[in-house]
């Protein structure tokens, strides 16, 4: 298991180095826009130029900036660790922002998370059990639905209905939990619901067609043949084989909303990385665009790394191999 | 009914005649692996480990032994499905060990495979005509037109209806789906043909059918047969010689009748024990060598004879030490061992109770 | 064992006119089409028939693994005096595992990949018996020393993917034995192991069937298999008994004309020379549009004209073993003389 973990850490390290990388070439080497020319404002003065560059390390090396990047990221800059440097747009330093909007992302994906798993296996087991019953069309149905359906329609129309038309709900925005709890939970309730919606789709499909497959597995009937109750047949025996591409899914899914659930907090205006990112590349404040980039691609790759540690935990077979 | 097919056993027919397949020193290790970021070569599956064997036109040769064994290795190594690792083959005299694709493609026309299993061998998206016709498309053995008049011919002769030219595998069954393998074996008229368990996924009345249908095909064409299988009735009886393998090295040669009435390697004396006879009477008198554990893994075979640790005959420490090479026990009759049997009676089963696995 | 055990030699399972169709969209395929039989303590039936006979599918029913949800099922089948079809569903699962236990054909998937070996032999005890978990792990360890593994308290931590075949199949056994069961059932146990493994759990079975005073049916298409660990034979056709008796019985005066097809059919070890075998000619038949009449006769080198329209039953004609075929018995033992013996 060791070797296993150890190989996968390796692995992470990897994708970090090329996600860096790139986004650093992407942001400074690429563009036909010197950034200091950006960052410098409105018809800028060809010294304030010289000035922005010099202040940014722009004018070293290649090689020289990449390395400053990289070492700011990882050993913090002059406003505190990890290092995010300062806004082009703000000029104040991205940190602080940074780190509530990824707080309010966390709740939300996080929430979500627990939604769609949840509703996700749910529907899956009893679309398996009850395969071909009503039940099955009804929860494929469903699936359907929420795998076609846009997560911005799907907002809108909730909002439409259980807030405007029903009173039922609060609007937009975020609460804090610490300021109101309840407020807080109604706030989220909706933006969980349609965030998972999608995700629970996916997941009630796979779970059923992995369950499904190992209702055929000789293994299954072997704990028949033992005479063990249904409901460890099912749940002991079969869900525990269907699990592994849950979780290897569940590892990516997670890990990309971490990195900002753009349309679910646009339409409902949280405060998330998600909206954070897209008002940045519509101003062109780069090293909030940069930072954001490198933290998904993170997110993604320790995610995986978690759910490939306990895909290994759940079937031993990878593990001894 | 009862038409012996096989000629009177003499001594070695084959002195003299230059064999149409000579396998010599044949080696097949596949690298195992190990290391976090680089791999490195930890060991080797030893899969074939040095074996020599020569196939006469017009004979059939078995090839039996246990899972582990190497006798699918070896056939694929043969057929140049798999490269070897060591050693030298020659068909009708031509070098072919280090035959690129390319080259290898004329010999193809003398040299086919027949697999095992009739469900995953046979392109299911293709139809049968299509399947057989292939080889002449590809070889280029008959213009466009005529193929399809040759496939039905083949059809025929196999025992398939010539009219089901256009239907997919799906639709026929096992025993069906064999014969078509065999047709399209058959396609480029090859002098060899590799059988790779050709019977074992049917049932046995369908398994009599096929294995009848290889004994005509062999005398109406002259084909020459190395025969692959697990059951030692069927090689019985389909085989002039057989060849026992254990853990990839050849345990023992011999002609058919030989083998069965008079082994000398022990290994095959505990083979041909354990073999369910269909004679309530003969299993009880029966001498019954119940053989100890598993067989080895082909990575870490045991130091000298291979055999050694099961063996009811070994004795330490000369079979530890010394690997035992192929001798003449007889006309014909090869083995490779140090105390081979005297006779049929001389296994002893081992004492201990419950044979321990593992 | 449970209070109701019958003395030794008394009969344990006795089958009805059994029959097990299946409802599909081509048709009702008729998988097991009226058997009867009985299985009696200390007994060893071998059962054999190719793809298609219909054997495994009887066993399944009478554990209850295929149930009136996925057939049609009507006979009987009494086990120590108990119809297990008209059993409720839970009381069948008491039965099963502890009293009436199986083994299947292929050990590489029939153990779970994520459960130890060790975990997954105490679950069966767990399930019927209320006993500690250690406790269950302990007859776990105990059962696999039992059936040979050597280092049991090792094997049982391991997963299955670290055992060889053969030790996967022992693991089995062990599994199916632990509760001490009454009647094993072995559904193609050897087919998958080579035959010198195949020999070893073959001989592991004859041993612990006298230790545990067992019933065991074995299901298997080799009549090798049969001959030499069986004391009664039923050769199964088209979901049908064709022809059933004693070990001797079947193979020095076999009375039907599928069993001699088998019989003429098998290459054998001990044959001189390699004559031509004599297949049986044809295929085997569908299950959904069964030939009238005798099931076998489009296939039968002796068919008769009644053997188109009546269906034979097993008759049993005095000195003999039953059979059903329409043959007279003095015909039969004829042709068995002429075509088959003279063979070997």
């Amino acid at each position: 298991m060791g070797r296993y973990i150890a190989r996968r850490l390796l692995w992470v390290v990897l994708v970090v180095v090329l996600v860096t990388f790139f986004t650093f070439v992407i942001f400074f080497v690429i563009p036909p826009i010197d950034p200091a020319i950006l960052f410098a404002g409105r018809a800028p003065s060809e010294r304030l130029i010289a000035q922005v560059r010099e202040a940014f390390g722009l004018d070293q090396p290649f090689w020289v900036q990449y390395g400053l990047f990289l070492k700011r990221i990882f050993l913090g800059d002059e406003y505190g660790w990890p290092g995010f440097g300062l806004s082009f747009v703000t000029r104040s330093p991205i940190r602080e922002q940074f780190l509530d909007r990824t707080f309010v992302t966390a709740q939300l994906a996080i929430g979500g998370a627990v939604v769609w798993l949840v509703l996700g296996i749910f529907i899956g087991i009893t679309s398996a059990l009850k395969r071909g019953q009503w039940q099955d069309r009804v929860s494929m149905g469903f699936a359907l639905f929420g795998v076609s359906a846009p997560v911005f329609w799907l907002g809108l129309m909730a909002l439409y209905i259980f807030w405007e038309k029903l009173h039922w709900l609060p609007g937009t925005g975020y609460v804090p939990l610490s300021e109101d709890p309840s407020q807080w939970f109604l706030h989220f309730l909706l933006p969980w619901v349609v965030l998972a919606l999608l995700f629970a789709a996916f997941y009630a499909r796979m779970v059923r067609g992995s369950l499904l497959e190992s209702f055929g597995q000789d293994w299954m009937r072997t704990a028949r043949a033992k005479g063990l109750s249904e409901r460890k047949v099912v749940y002991k025996h079969g869900l525990r084989a269907s699990l592994t591409p849950v979780v290897s899914m569940f590892g990516v899914d997670l890990g990309t909303l971490l990195g900002g659930a753009i349309i679910t907090e646009t339409v409902f205006n949280l405060p998330g990385l998600g909206t954070y990112v897209v008002r940045s590349v519509q101003s062109g404040d780069i090293p909030v665009i940069m930072d954001v980039v490198v933290f998904a691609g993170l997110a993604v790759a320790l995610m995986s790394l978690i759910a490939d540690i306990l895909y290994a935990m759940l079937d031993p077979r990878v593990r001894y191999s | 009914m009862t038409t012996p097919s096989t000629p009177p056993s003499t001594p070695d027919p084959h002195a003299g005649h230059t064999p149409l397949l000579r396998v010599t020193g044949v080696k097949k290790y596949f690298a195992v692996t190990r290391g976090i970021v680089f791999q490195k070569k930890v060991g080797n599956v030893q899969a074939v480990d040095g074996v020599d064997l020569e196939i006469y036109p017009g004979e059939t040769v078995g090839l039996v032994g246990e899972t582990g064994c190497g006798k699918t290795t070896l056939a694929r190594v043969i057929t140049k499905l798999h490269e070897p690792t060591a050693g030298k083959l020659e068909l009708d005299g031509e070098d072919y060990t280090h035959y690129s694709r390319t080259r290898m493609r004329p010999l193809r026309r003398k040299m086919q495979i027949i697999f095992q299993d009739p469900y995953a061998s046979l392109n299911p998206r293709k139809t049968v005509g299509s399947i057989i016709g292939d080889p002449y498309r590809i070889h280029k053995t008959a213009p466009k037109h005529q193929v399809k008049a040759e496939v039905q011919q083949l059809m025929e002769l196999v025992g398939l209806n010539p009219e089901h030219y256009n239907r997919y595998p799906h639709e026929f069954s096992g025993g069906q789906r064999q014969r078509i393998g065999v047709a399209r074996a058959l396609a480029l008229t090859p002098q060899l043909i590799v059988c790779d368990e050709p019977v074992s996924a049917l049932d046995v009345s369908i398994q009599a059918q096929i294995l009848n249908l290889l004994g005509d095909l062999q005398r109406e064409f002259r084909l020459t047969y190395l025969f692959i299988a697990h059951d030692l009735s069927v090689v019985r009886h389909v085989s002039n010689r057989v060849v026992v393998m254990y853990l990839g090295k050849v345990a023992e040669i011999a002609p058919q009748a030989e083998l069965y009435r008079n082994p000398k390697h022990p290994y095959t004396g505990t083979l041909l024990s354990a073999v369910p006879i269909p004679d309530p009477d003969r299993a009880q008198t029966k001498n019954r060598i119940i053989l100890q554990g598993d067989v080895p893994s082909p990575i870490d075979p045991p130091a000298g004879c291979r055999f050694h640790p099961r063996c009811p005959k070994a004795q330490l420490p000369r079979c530890r030490d010394e690997i035992p090479e192929l001798r003449e026990m007889g006309a014909g009759h090869l083995a490779a061992c140090h105390f081979p049997l005297t006779g049929p009676d001389d296994l002893r089963a081992r004492t201990d109770e419950i044979p321990a696995a593992g | 064992m449970s209070a109701t055990t019958p003395a030794r030699g008394e009969t344990l399972l006795e089958v009805r006119d059994l029959r097990v169709h299946f409802p599909t969209v081509d048709g009702l395929v008729r998988a097991v089409d009226g058997i009867s039989f009985e299985i009696r303590r200390g007994e060893v039936l071998g059962v054999v028939g190719e793809s298609g006979s219909g054997k495994s599918v009887s066993f399944l029913t009478i554990m209850g693994l295929i149930t009136s949800r996925q057939a049609q099922i009507t006979g009987e089948v009494i086990f120590k005096g108990r119809d297990l079809l008209k059993l409720p569903v839970d009381e069948m699962r008491h039965i099963r595992g502890k009293e009436m236990s199986m083994v299947f054909q292929d050990p590489m998937t029939s153990l779970h990949p994520m459960y130890r070996v060790g975990a997954q032999i105490a679950e069966a005890v767990l399930a019927h018996e209320k006993v500690t978990k250690k406790a269950a792990a302990a007859r776990a360890v105990e059962m696999l020393r039992k059936v040979g593994i050597a280092k049991p308290e090792e094997g049982a931590r391991r997963y299955p993917h670290q055992f060889s075949g053969g030790m996967r199949q022992r693991a089995m056994i062990a599994m199916a034995l632990v509760l001490d069961p009454d009647l094993l059932i072995a559904d193609e146990p050897t087919t998958a192991l080579d035959v010198t493994v195949q020999a070893q759990i073959l001989d592991l079975i004859d041993r612990l069937k006298t230790e545990f005073h067992a019933a065991v049916a074995i299901i298997t298409h080799d009549l090798g298999v049969v001959a030499e660990h069986c004391d009664t034979i039923h050769v199964m056709y088209a979901g049908k008994i064709a022809e059933a008796g004693r070990g001797r019985e079947m193979f020095y005066s076999s009375r039907h004309p599928y069993t001699w097809g088998l019989l003429q059919s098998i290459p054998r070890l001990d044959a001189e020379g390699s004559q031509r075998l004599n297949p049986i000619k044809g295929l085997p038949p569908s299950l959904i549009f069964v030939p009238p009449g005798c099931a076998f006769h489009p296939r039968c080198p002796y068919v008769m004209d009644v053997c188109r329209t009546v269906v034979p039953t097993l008759q049993t004609a005095p000195g003999a073993h039953p059979s059903a075929c329409h043959l007279s018995d003095a015909e039969k033992v004829r042709i068995f003389e002429e075509k088959v013996l003279q063979r070997s």
